[in-house]
């Protein structure tokens, strides 16, 4: 393929992708500004009620308790966002691929840029709790990019495991409900896992979304950036669903069609 | 280099108990043994070749594979066996009508549909106005897409879809959509692109019409190929001799001499048809004669009769 082609190529697709992730930002927000207000407003929503019912518990013990809480809030909620709609990318898109020749996994990343934006929108508010909680704000926090970016990959990647079996399976969404709701009990969204023994707090590192939350914690709250084998564990994850994900559409590509 | 090239393109399915049916069940099903998928083959070693400005009809009965071999001449779909090469850009026109958001209006619909068919932006900026104008929507463009009618739908499809000047066309049984005079101008924009010397698929149970657009064809019947000839009136003929026998068990003709067996019968056939229908002709011709002359007789009587 000449130089040329391969420009084209990507000119093509980069239209193509721009297009849609402009179609599901119309759809997610249905042209209306209490939607975006909205997508800030649930996590803080979230956030008060568990202040109030958890401070009594916890507070004690955890330093920046609300902090603590909003690092756990706006990273499960992001990845749950994320996965949920990449997991209804084929399946809602099905009248378009059947009929047009487009690749699949445009669909997949355009859901998982909206959810993208709307992650960096409750960052913003993140921060500005980060002020109230009188943390202080150093250039060390410019790394908390890199578990944000193993989370969208982690999203990416599980997002492209879940459409695939959604296609096949329609249970997939309620499974999946069914897993979330255990996921944010393992995930020490309100409780610190200093409470359990030192082998039981090592099994919550197998659990992707706790380590990206625990990397946060760990930057705004303890001051401190995590050891290199922890940057290596969150790259794993991320690589390690991507991976999967990617073989999983490599290999029923064309067998989607048979399904919808 | 021949336009489109389908060497021995054989496309299975898969149909049975997959579709539907949870996670749970599968895994139930699987361990009870109790889960059955068939196979069959909507397309079986089908090899055709197009040249620049060839038309090609596709004919045969319903489930005869013709639109499976559409879809993976567009891509859509990936021969089990076999190879498709294309070369050029591609128009299909398979109910576009659907998959286009409720929610957003006509300009931006037609932005999208324009970049999933694979335009550039500076293109579908050049010729926005055209496709507006074409589908006769200027009044609508900031309508949701929800409001419009079904035949503006469909006009909003078809001219996205048609005013690229595309080197291959598919046509799935339409060659023109729409009501009244948007008929009309479709059909005239459909007969501008195939004479503009495109190569051009149709598949269609219009005879008449596969007679006269078409300088190829092929015929498919469950899936097998039964001929691909330039000689379209004689496949043709075979074909409707075909359709004409009752028999449901009937086979398609295995050889060409089956074949031209079956063209002869319908050249008979049609011979016999035009003698019988002439035969009718004459038969009434002579009746009306007959009786206009009986009826002068009886008037000529009956002035006698007056007279007398």
């Amino acid at each position: 393929m000449s130089l040329d082609k391969i420009s084209n190529t990507i000119q093509k697709y980069w239209f193509m992708f721009t297009e849609l992730v402009k179609r599901d930002f119309k759809q997610r927000y249905k042209r209306s500004i209490l939607g975006m207000a909205w997508s800030v407003l649930s996590p803080l929503l979230t956030l008060l009620v568990m202040k109030i019912i958890f401070s009594t518990f916890f507070s004690k013990n955890i330093p920046h308790y609300t902090i603590y809480l909003l690092s756990g809030n706006i990273i499960l909620s992001y990845y749950k966002e994320s996965t949920k709609n990449g997991m209804r990318s084929l399946t809602s898109n099905a009248k378009i691929f059947t009929k047009i020749n487009v690749p699949k996994w445009l669909f997949l990343l355009s859901k998982n840029v909206s959810a993208l934006v709307n992650f960096g929108l409750t960052l913003l508010v993140y921060f500005a709790f980060c002020i109230f909680d009188r943390i202080e704000f150093s250039p060390r926090m410019v790394i908390l990019i890199f578990p944000s970016l193993c989370l969208l990959i982690l999203n990416i990647g599980i997002g492209a495991i879940l459409s695939a079996m959604y296609v096949f399976f329609e249970d997939t969404s309620y499974l999946y409900d069914v897993v979330l709701t255990l996921l944010t009990y393992v995930s020490a969204i309100f409780y610190s896992v200093s409470m359990f023994t030192r082998d039981v707090q090592r099994l919550f590192l197998l659990n992707p979304v706790y380590v990206y939350i625990k990397y946060f914690r760990m930057v705004v709250i303890d001051g401190v950036v995590p050891s290199l084998s922890y940057h290596l564990l969150c790259v794993f994850y991320a690589v390690f669903y991507l991976s999967i994900g990617m073989t999983i559409y490599k290999k029923y590509n064309h067998k989607f069609l048979y399904y919808l | 280099m021949s336009v489109i090239d389908c060497q021995h393109v054989s496309i299975r399915y898969i149909t049975g108990d997959f579709k539907s049916i949870g996670l749970k069940e599968y895994v139930v099903r699987r361990l009870t043994r109790n889960y059955h998928v068939k196979e069959f083959w909507a397309d079986k070693d089908v090899t055709f070749r197009l040249e620049k400005g060839d038309m090609l009809g596709i004919i045969g009965s319903n489930g005869a594979g013709k639109s499976t071999l559409l879809k993976a001449i567009t891509g859509i779909m990936v021969p089990t066996g076999g190879h498709i090469r294309v070369n050029g850009n591609i128009a299909a026109l398979l109910e576009l009508a659907s998959g286009f958001d409720g929610d957003m209006t006509v300009r931006e619909n037609t932005y999208l549909r324009g970049a999933l068919l694979g335009y550039t932006r500076k293109f579908l900026d050049e010729k926005y106005d055209e496709i507006i104008r074409f589908a006769e929507l200027e009044d609508f463009q900031d309508y949701m897409f929800k409001q419009l009618s079904s035949g503006m739908k469909s006009r909003l499809a078809f001219s996205i879809a048609c005013l690229v000047n595309p080197d291959i066309l598919i046509l799935d049984e339409v060659l023109s959509v729409g009501d009244g005079a948007f008929r009309k101008k479709s059909g005239a924009k459909m007969t501008e692109i195939i004479n503009s010397g495109v190569t051009a698929i149709l598949v269609s149970h219009v005879m008449p019409q596969v007679r006269e657009l078409c300088n190829k064809i092929l015929w498919l019947e469950h899936g097998k190929q039964i001929a691909f000839s330039d000689d379209v009136e004689t496949i043709c003929d075979a074909y409707e001799e075909f359709l004409n026998n009752p028999d449901k068990k009937k086979k398609p003709p295995k050889n060409e001499k089956q074949l031209l067996e079956l063209s002869e019968k319908y050249k008979v056939r049609m011979a016999l048809e035009r003698e019988k229908k002439e035969q009718a002709e004459r038969e009434k011709l002579a009746k009306a004669v007959a009786d206009l002359e009986a009826q002068r007789k009886a008037a000529g009587e009956g002035d006698d009769a007056g007279k007398g």
